[in-house]
Formats: C-alpha cells, sequence, structure tokens
C-alpha cells in the first residue's frame, strides 16, 4: 500500500448543493462521513445559480407536479428519464419546504408564503400559458441555498475535508466501488478514503468550452474519475447553451430577468421571440431561445459595431422591481458589461452553462451501467446525484430552476439510498492489493515529465476546438474534424509538465489533474455528438434538422476505452402518472 | 501592466519576497485575476484561490494596493501601477497569495450559524412577512471572503477572541431573522468583552465589503438590541 488508508462509512466527493443535501442526510443519520471538496464549501458553483427552484408550491395561483412533470419531459425533448421526472418533481416541494424550514432566506408573499416567479418553459395546464413556479432569494437563490445547506451541516456536525481534490475511485475485480484517492492541497499529501459507500457530487464541467459561464472549478472531476474507472457517460452530447451570458466576458444573467418581464431585441429593436415561439415568446425553453438568438446573429440581426451580440432589455421593469428582485443583475451588469440596466439594455450572448448528461443513475442515485442484456445494473457502493449525475431528468434541455430542484431532490434521496445501503452492508469489503497506485502513477508521470507542454496552452485548444467544433449549431464535417483534433489534443494532455513541482498548495499541479479529467468530458462531448443523427433539445445538427423517435429515442453511453459508444433506452414509463408521448414541441 | 506581487513558498524560501512582473495583457483582460490568470499561464508557482470569476464565491480576497477586495470584480483600469499585490493581511500566509483561513471560520463556527427553532416544523413554509423578510436584507450576502475581518484591527490583535464584522454580521442574521428563536442565547454569547465590544466602528469593514454590506450596522443593532434587552 502507498499511501495511508482511513476508513469512513461513507465518502461525498463535492460540497455542492448535491453533496451538502446528501451529506446533510448521513451526518444526521449518525454515520461516519468525509465530505472532500476542492474549495471550501460555500464557494462550491452552486453559489451562482440566480433564478430559483422549480418547485409546485402553488403560492401564486394553480400548480400541480403533473404539470411540472409535463414541463419537464417537453424541456428534456422527451429524452428525460420520466420515472426520475416523477419523481423530481413529486418531491419538489418537500425539499424546498425542508430547505425553508433550514433557515432559506426566500422571498416572501404579503401572506407570507414563498414568493414564485415564472421562468422559461414551466406552464399551466400542459403548455397553457407561463407559471410562476421558481422559488427564489432575490437573484442570489443558489447563494442562499448554499449557505442555507452548509449552516445546516455546521449543526450537524459534518466533517468536511476542505481543500481536497479527489483523483481516481477505487474499485475491486468484482466492480464495486471502495472510495477514492484524494489529495490534501495545502501539502500534497494523499490518503486512501476506504469507505463502504462513495458518492460523488462534483457538479459540471462547463469549462471545456472558451465561453462558459462556469466557474474555474468545474472542471468534471468525477467524470473523469468515473471515465477512467470504466464507468460509461451518459448523453454528454447534450449541453445547455445559456441564453444569456454577458457577451464578452460569459458570466450569467438570470434567465428570471424575463421571468420578472425583461426580453430580448435584435438590431431593428424587434422582439424576434414572438416570432420563434408565440405563445412563451421569451419564456420558451433555453435550447429554443438561445437558437433563436444564434439564428437572428447569423441571419445579420445581431447588435453592436460587430453584430455579434442580442440586447436584454429590462428597464422598463423600473428600479424597484430591479433593486427588490434583481440587485445582483444589476451588479453584474454595472461591473462586467458597463451598462446600468435600470437604464440601457445588456449585451448577451448563449454561452455554455450546463451539462446535461452524467454518470447514469436511477432515481435513487445509484450508479447504473450495462451489465450482461440489462442496461441499468447497479454498481454496488457507487452513488452520483447533482449535475455530474444523468438520472435523467433533464434529457436533451434542462428547463431553468430544474437544476437547484435535482440537487436537493436526488441529494437527499441519494444520501437516503447510500444508508439503506450501508444497514445492508455491514463492514468494510477488502481493498484490492493496489489500491492507489493508479493514482501515485499519474501524479510521479506529471512530476517526472520533460519536454512536455504547458497545462495552459493544452487547455486553451481543448477549449477552442469545443467552442468551435460542438457549439449551438453543429455542422457532419466540423463534429469529424472535431473527434480527430479532440483525440490529438488528449495525447497532448498524456504529456503536460508542470514546471512547479513543489508540494505546498501547488495549483499547477492541481490544474493539470483538472485538465485530465476535463478532457475526458470533452471527448465524450465530441465522440457522442458526432454519432448522434438527429436534432434533439440543445444538439442540433445541419444536417440531420429533426429530432428521429425512430431510431434516436434512445441515451447515449461513451466508454473512454477506444471512444466506444453504446446505447440505452429512455424510460418512457413514469412511477405512476401516464407516459407523455413524444410529440412535436412548439412554445 | 507592471505588477509587485507577494512570494513565498515555504519549502524554499526563509523569507517573502516581492516579484516584479511585467506583462502584456489583451483587450478582453479586464479584470485584476485575468490579469493573474495570465501571469500564471507564464509562471505556474504563482498560487491562489480563485473560482466563479463574478465576486460570489469568495475565493480571491487579497490585498490589492493597500486595500482588501476580490480580484475579479476589480478592474485593472482602476489600479495604480506597480499593482501591489498581498495576501489577506493579519492571517498566516500558506503560500504567495494563499492564506490560512481557519481562525476567520472558527470564529464565524462560533456563532451557531444556523436557524434555531425547536418547534415542529409545519408541512409548509413557516411563514415570514415581507417586512420581516426585508430584515435579512444586507446580511444573507455575506459570501465570507473575509476581507472585512482582516481589515479589522481589533481582528488582528485578538483574532482568537474577537468574532469579528463577518461573524458578528452572521450573528446578527439570525438575531434578524423572525423563524429564529434563540435571540436571548446568541446575545448571552456575545455579551463579552471580546466576542462582540472590541469592535470600535472603525469602519474598516464597511469601506472594503465587496458586496456593499455593512457589518458595523449590524454590530449597532446588536449592541443596541443588548442594551434594551437590559432595561
Amino acid at each position: 500500500m502507498t499511501y495511508p488508508v482511513r476508513k469512513f462509512d461513507a465518502v461525498v466527493v463535492g460540497a455542492g448543493g448535491a453533496g451538502m443535501r446528501a451529506a446533510l442526510q448521513l451526518a444526521e443519520a449518525g454515520l461516519k462521513v468525509a465530505v472532500l471538496s476542492k474549495v471550501f464549501p460555500t464557494r462550491s458553483h452552486t453559489v451562482a445559480a440566480q433564478g430559483g427552484i422549480g418547485a409546485s408550491l402553488g403560492n401564486m395561483g394553480d400548480d400541480s407536479w403533473l404539470w411540472h412533470m409535463y414541463d419537464t419531459v417537453k424541456g428534456s425533448d422527451y429524452l428525460g428519464d420520466q420515472d426520475a421526472i416523477e419523481f423530481m418533481c413529486r418531491m419538489a416541494p418537500q425539499v424546498v419546504y425542508e430547505l425553508e424550514h433550514f433557515g432559506m432566506p426566500f422571498d416572501r408573499n404579503d401572506n407570507g408564503t414563498v414568493y414564485q416567479r415564472p421562468f422559461g418553459g414551466h406552464s399551466q395546464n400542459f403548455g397553457e400559458r407561463p407559471v410562476q413556479r421558481s422559488c427564489c432569494a432575490a437573484d442570489r437563490t443558489g447563494h442562499a441555498m448554499l449557505h442555507t445547506l452548509y449552516q445546516r451541516n455546521v449543526r450537524a456536525n459534518t466533517l468536511f475535508f476542505v481543500e481536497w481534490m479527489a483523483l481516481d475511485l477505487i474499485r475491486d475485480a468484482s466492480g464495486q466501488v471502495l472510495g477514492v484517492t484524494a489529495m490534501e492541497m495545502e501539502t500534497g499529501e494523499v490518503w486512501v478514503f476506504h469507505a463502504r459507500a462513495t458518492l460523488f457530487a462534483t457538479g459540471g464541467a462547463g469549462r471545456i468550452y472558451s465561453a462558459s459561464t462556469n466557474a474555474f472549478i468545474n472542471t468534471g472531476d468525477g467524470l473523469g474519475m468515473a471515465a477512467r474507472a470504466g464507468v460509461p457517460l451518459e448523453d454528454m452530447e447534450f449541453w445547455q447553451f445559456h441564453p444569456t451570458g454577458v457577451a464578452g466576458a460569459g458570466v450569467l444573467i438570470t434567465e428570471g430577468v424575463r421571468g420578472e418581464g425583461g426580453y430580448l431585441l435584435n438590431k431593428d429593436g424587434e422582439r424576434f421571440m414572438e416570432r420563434y415561439a408565440p405563445t412563451m415568446k421569451d419564456l420558451a425553453s433555453r435550447d429554443v431561445v438561445a437558437r433563436a438568438m444564434a439564428t437572428e446573429i447569423k441571419e445579420g440581426r445581431g447588435c453592436g459595431k460587430e453584430a455579434d451580440h442580442i440586447l436584454l432589455k429590462l428597464d422598463h421593469l423600473g428600479m424597484e422591481v430591479i433593486e427588490k428582485r434583481l440587485p445582483g443583475i444589476r451588479e453584474i451588469a454595472k461591473k462586467f458589461a458597463n451598462v446600468d440596466p435600470v437604464k440601457d439594455p445588456i449585451p448577451v450572448v448563449p454561452t455554455c452553462h450546463y451539462q446535461m448528461g452524467g454518470i447514469p443513475t436511477n432515481y435513487h442515485g445509484e450508479v447504473v451501467v450495462p451489465v450482461g442484456g440489462e442496461p441499468n445494473t447497479v454498481v454496488p457502493g457507487f452513488y452520483a446525484a447533482g449535475e455530474c449525475a444523468c438520472a435523467s431528468v433533464h434529457g436533451a434541455n434542462r428547463l431553468g430552476t430544474n437544476s437547484l430542484t435535482d440537487l436537493l431532490v436526488f441529494g437527499k434521496a441519494s444520501g437516503d439510498r447510500v444508508i439503506q445501503f450501508l444497514k445492508e452492508n455491514p463492514g468494510h469489503k477488502d481493498l484490492p492489493a493496489d489500491a492507489g497506485e493508479y493514482s501515485r502513477s499519474r501524479l510521479a508521470r506529471l512530476d517526472n515529465q520533460t519536454g512536455g507542454e504547458s497545462v495552459h496552452e493544452v487547455g486553451a485548444e481543448m477549449r477552442r476546438t469545443m467552442q468551435a467544433h460542438c457549439g449551438v449549431f453543429r455542422f457532419p464535417d466540423m463534429l469529424t474534424q472535431g473527434v480527430d483534433k479532440i483525440r490529438q489534443v488528449a495525447q497532448r494532455v498524456e504529456r503536460t509538465e508542470i514546471k512547479d513541482k513543489s508540494r505546498t498548495f501547488n495549483t499547477a499541479r492541481i490544474e493539470a489533474l483538472e485538465l485530465e479529467n476535463l478532457i475526458e468530458v470533452a471527448r465524450s462531448t465530441m465522440v457522442s455528438a458526432e454519432a448522434r443523427r438527429e436534432t434533439r433539445g440543445a444538439h442540433d445538427r445541419a444536417d440531420f434538422h429533426k429530432r428521429d423517435d425512430v431510431n434516436w429515442l434512445k441515451h447515449s453511453l461513451w466508454y473512454r476505452d477506444n471512444d466506444r459508444l453504446d446505447y440505452k433506452p429512455v424510460k418512457l414509463k413514469a412511477l405512476t402518472a401516464e407516459t407523455f408521448e413524444p410529440k412535436v414541441r412548439t412554445y | 501592466m507592471r505588477f509587485r506581487i507577494y512570494r513565498y513558498d515555504p519549502e524554499k524560501d526563509a523569507k517573502p519576497t516581492m516579484k516584479e512582473y511585467d506583462v502584456a495583457l489583451e483587450p478582453s483582460d479586464r479584470m485584476l485575476l485575468d490579469a493573474l490568470v495570465r501571469i500564471k499561464s507564464i509562471d505556474d508557482s504563482l498560487s491562489l484561490r480563485r473560482s466563479c470569476r463574478e465576486g460570489v464565491c469568495g475565493s480571491d480576497a487579497m490585498n490589492i494596493n493597500g486595500k482588501n477586495g476580490l480580484a475579479c470584480i476589480t478592474k485593472l483600469a482602476d489600479l495604480k501601477e506597480p499593482v501591489e499585490l498581498r495576501p489577506l493581511p493579519g492571517l498566516p500566509v500558506i503560500r504567495d497569495l494563499i492564506v490560512d483561513m481557519s481562525q476567520f471560520f472558527k470564529q464565524y463556527h462560533s456563532i451557531k450559524p444556523y436557524l434555531q427553532n425547536s418547534e415542529a416544523a409545519p408541512e409548509k413554509e413557516r411563514l415570514q412577512t415581507p417586512a420581516e423578510r426585508e430584515e435579512l436584507d444586507g446580511l444573507y450576502e455575506c459570501i465570507l471572503c473575509a476581507c472585512c475581518s482582516t481589515s479589522c484591527p481589533s481582528f488582528w490583535w485578538n483574532p482568537d477572541k474577537f468574532v469579528g464584522p463577518a461573524g458578528l454580521l452572521a450573528a446578527y442574521r439570525f438575531i434578524a431573522d423572525s423563524r429564529d428563536q434563540a435571540i436571548n442565547d446568541r446575545l448571552d454569547d456575545l455579551e463579552d468583552p471580546y466576542r462582540l465590544f472590541r469592535c470600535h466602528s472603525i469602519m474598516n469593514c464597511v469601506d472594503v465589503c465587496p458586496k456593499g454590506l455593512n457589518p458595523t450596522r449590524a454590530i449597532g443593532r446588536i449592541k443596541d438590541i443588548m442594551v434594551k434587552r437590559m432595561v
């Protein structure tokens, strides 16, 4: 054994919304849990979520979980698994109430209930008209939620390992997951976390693109670890481009701006969404709005000297509404776009925002892989929740607010499932003799590399390749070339060199390890996108411009070895609700 | 653009030094963090924390030309050259611009920063009027970056005993919450010559807070409530 071993009942990797919600279940159940995080928990990227949490509380008018479910299935372009979607929408009110009880500072209505705002793709009565379903704390919902969850974990005495980066998954010969290796950033020390259950809540990997709303830490560490350990990644071709990233800066402007009454304008001052989505207009789902904006720009109706962006107008909401409901947006617009939205519109462009795909799980958060003829065989001891997981509730396109709902519902559900598993499986299984060896060899390679390229340059090439070859609109020749290019970049990643070999808080080493995770995500995205010959949700193929339910109503599964692709059926059967059959999607 | 950056690697440096950098920036480099990322692409040994790059995660607090702030929302155009960057003052330096924040978080944890309410939770949400909720504005937005506490002389002198502006802002956030029932315990805990009363209202915290919050006002309100409680 090369590294010191520490034993826990469970290890949670990641302390964002999903990780901390799961950790809370485990800590309150009195289990010995280690929560590993690259950053202090309140710095996790959940902190940047703005608009709200989707839940059919019905505080502003009629609502039901079934309508929420319909909107989510339709939003997913029918690629979402309807059992998981029903589960999420039914559980949503309960987890929101719990969060309120934990102390979440939600905005309020005059009668004291939680205020809810309209959001893209959310409707009353199966698409009839927009509904107010997004539970929010001004435009800082993620911040308020993440801090509330951290605070509740402080109360529960959760054991956090702050600024520890997980390196690799440990599996035994039977495939059971027995923990992870992880590095303490301050000292460079590596430990084996030997756990009876391992839960990944490592977030997304939006940093594979040049223009991204995502934080620097969003490097798909869980996906990289899973892929290297032979677990496939599901539906990786589906990336959400958020309609309103600040042009040039990438920083997010919440859809809540449009929820509160803001709208998009082209260079002629036309409210063009009326043409693309007559009913929902600017509140159509994100793939539809992003595509409409990209089309306006492509056809020469973009704004500015370079005709390269769209304007988001909200001055008509008035100072009072902006200050009360969207204060953070005003701050961001002033800082990053040099405009005060009380007076002037904000220049925006579709910007990479969210990864719909991820580590395949069922709605209990158990990781599932094909074994023999069964496409959803549970990997014992392995769980995933939140953006790193693919349950799949978001399918080909996520609705705004459903991300935070996902974190709370599946964070809690996976925590509960872990508790049950631990009851049924007492005691630690033995670690394989070579546990930790793989991490040791990867670290040694990096430390001994000579004549290699800089992490910065190779990373930039990966991001440029993804941006140019796999963006909002996807073209067959660009995708084919993209696959070649990203494989070349992957080879270069294997030879990156860091100049700094020190042990104490060596962030150069961390960034090199992060790139090794990002490249798995980039490769899986490009390969899965090249193969999927249809247009569905966020995946828009110029050569196959329609959804093809006959051939492609199925989930992609990408394996790291030889970029092998497999597919599995979409679960159209819900838990209790009737199946929402795929139909033409209009807003 | 010219920078002077505090460098210290405990493995090889006996003491810290200021290292000069003269870097060619691109038009897209608008914030200080953009420049630091560019410097790191040239010299990968420069260590700093950073994440969201939009002023909400609180990672990249540092001392910028003598004043604490977040690198990601500090515009380069507003900075005098050479830009002098140091770690947050008053906390032990781990390396370069990275400080050990244990003491800061210990103080935050000491005020029991979570809602306390022993009644059985209702089936739905606890009700709170918009006016009651408004009491939390200017309090809950804290990002725990530590700009305030590490600009406070009282915290420099007594980091183990004085809660500091960030922790006290959080304490008042729960005192002010209509749903919290532990007000008396919270006040008892703070009624101490050090924990609360080391604040002498010099308002450095207000001056540096990157979120525009006002810990001094929150501290004043706690003191007011304490006085009222006595009469």
